[in-house]
């Protein structure tokens, strides 16, 4: 540390060769990101020369592109949205604690938990293996039909329970992944000092683990955003449901399109999140890799 | 008086021997070192009798229990035996500190501060006083094989397995190593140590032990093994060291 700055206080003036190279540099910047706008401009004028000029756009503008509508739908698809953000909110740490105690399980070696290991393994393949929609309409209509004390019956818990049960296999067998690249040597050393199974799992293979996982795992965050949409199909009023409500009575499409617009518009962020760390991972692993 | 007691040993590997009948007694204060070529089984007795390996016949005692008895709770043992190994194996999500911490306080039920205090102090000895709020990857290779020295010590265990600790090293980082190994020796800790550091060994043992295909061949004092060995096998593999170099 104290040799850097060392470095930067009695580095000599730059030579003229340096000068000369630097200049170059900065010159060839400047160039490649002209050339970079320039390209996005003439790509997006192409674009919209193509799309505006095609035989069907006049009649796409007016149902899909209509400034009215868009702003007479936005309160009531932004009120369902509204609704996406709650399941979201409510399923994602439901779903991390699941996925993470089902991939624990199944890590279990002692005889004891055998029903437990079997359960998880049984659990994932059967819910990594059946399409999320499916899920969704089994439990809305099937939980409710077998007439159960106990079991709730408003669409938002009911789709709440789908999407947990769906995401947290994915999410379960992403954190068994994150668990198997904790060399085994870790867990020889903590063995050694007399920690436990579980202790050793606690204090030095999860932290590890969790941390190689967080971006595949907001992966399944921006996935699970997009899902929500999917209640729908159980009654939910939420934005999609809206925008289908306005698109059937006035036969206008905007307020799909509004509804597109705002799950970008929460989903974006998460994607650019994802992308930063990401990006840091791989500059702390440096260039020789792990 | 013997602290660890081996007795007919023998660990198996699909269908090789890795260990045949392994029998050495280790007094308390009692250096032993084991040497014999890569392969020979140095690691897995090692590993053995930290029962990171169950064996497959024979048994080991320590302090009198036997503590490969099937019933025995490993977890109990493993707290009074420490283990260094080649590769560090420091954890890397924890400060320095907190990987010394960790088992005084998990393991052991000591406080945090006091813990601390007693890190402190170690590391204070060993001259890595400045480390203890860095992360192992900030530190040199001889430094982290320190910090996992004191790791294994900080549980103030009966007994220290040592393998190979200064493999991974550069010849120049070698010494600071080997130097708080003598040090611990000076304070009457129990070593078994797998080493190639042959100059080493003469030095520090008690008992030096040459193993050879999993069969412990020759033992006896540095002298008797390094100057007049009886077994042509030691004296083959010695002459190759001293070949390479080596001694
Ligand atoms: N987990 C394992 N599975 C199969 N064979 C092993 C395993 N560990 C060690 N061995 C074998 O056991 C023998 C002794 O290995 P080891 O104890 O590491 O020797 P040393 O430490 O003396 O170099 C070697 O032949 C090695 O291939
Ligand atoms: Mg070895």
């Amino acid at each position: 540390m104290t040799d850097e700055v060392t470095d930067e206080v009695t580095r000599p003036a730059r030579s003229a060769r340096q000068l000369e190279r630097e200049r170059i540099r900065r010159r060839q910047a400047v160039r490649s990101s002209s050339i970079a706008t320039a390209s996005t401009i003439v790509f997006l004028t192409l674009v919209a020369v193509l799309v505006t000029n095609s035989p069907g756009w006049p009649r796409v503008r007016e149902t899909f592109f209509d400034p009215e509508w868009f702003v007479r739908s936005l309160p009531d698809v932004l009120q369902g949205f509204w609704t996406n953000v709650k399941i979201f909110l409510i399923a994602e740490p439901i779903i991390l604690v699941v996925g993470l105690l089902v991939a624990l399980a199944r890590g279990l070696r002692a005889p004891v938990f055998f029903p437990l290991r079997v359960l998880a393994v049984v659990y994932t393949d059967v819910f990594r293996g059946v399409p999320t929609l499916l899920v969704i309409m089994l439990v809305g209509f099937g939980l409710p039909a077998l007439q159960l004390t106990g079991v709730p019956s408003d669409e938002i818990t009911l789709g709440v329970i789908a999407l947990v049960l769906a995401y947290s296999a994915y999410v379960a067998e992403v954190f068994r992944a994150g668990i198997d690249t904790v060399h085994p040597s870790q867990i020889a050393a903590a063995r050694s000092l007399g920690l436990s199974h579980g202790q050793a799992m606690r204090h030095v293979v999860l932290p590890q683990a969790v941390r190689r996982v967080i971006p595949p795992l907001l992966n399944d965050f921006v996935s699970l955003q997009k899902d929500t949409a999917l209640v729908s199909t159980i009654g939910v009023i939420e934005a999609l449901r809206q925008a289908q409500i306005y698109a059937a009575s006035k036969f206008n499409y905007t307020p799909y399109l509004v509804a597109a617009m705002l799950f970008i518009l929460l989903t974006i962020p998460m994607a650019r999140f994802t992308d930063y760390l990401s990006a840091r991972a791989a500059r702390r692993r440096g260039p020789g890799g792990a | 008086m013997t602290l660890l007691r081996i007795e007919g040993v023998w660990k198996n590997y699909r269908h090789q021997s890795v260990l045949r009948g392994i029998d050495l007694d280790v007094a308390p204060h009692e250096v032993v070192c084991l040497i014999g070529a890569s392969g020979s089984g140095k690691s897995t007795l090692l590993r053995c009798v930290n029962l990171l390996e169950t064996i497959d016949d024979g048994a080991i005692h320590l302090d009198g229990d036997e503590i490969t008895d099937v019933r025995a709770d490993v977890d109990e043992v493993r707290k009074r035996i420490g283990m260094v190994f080649q590769s560090y194996n420091l954890f890397p999500h924890m400060t320095v500190l907190d990987n010394i911490t960790l088992a005084p306080r998990k393991v052991h039920k000591v406080d945090r501060a006091r813990a601390e205090e007693q890190a402190g102090e170690l590391l204070a000895r060993f001259g890595l006083a400045d480390k203890a709020g860095e992360y192992p990857d900030r530190l040199s290779g001889g430094q982290q094989q320190r910090v996992a020295v004191i790791r294994a010590i900080a549980t103030q265990p009966r007994l220290l397995l040592l393998d190979e600790v200064t493999s991974a090293l550069d010849p120049i980082l070698v010494t600071e190593v080997l130097s708080i190994i003598r040090e611990l020796k000076d304070t009457g800790m129990t070593m078994i140590l797998a080493t190639h550091e042959m100059n080493f060994a003469r030095d520090i043992s008690d008992t030096v032990c040459f193993l050879d295909g999993g069969v412990l061949l020759e033992r006896g004092s540095p002298e008797q093994i390094f100057s007049s060995p009886e077994h042509p096998r030691t004296r083959e593999f010695l002459q190759r060291v001293l070949d390479a170099g080596r001694l």
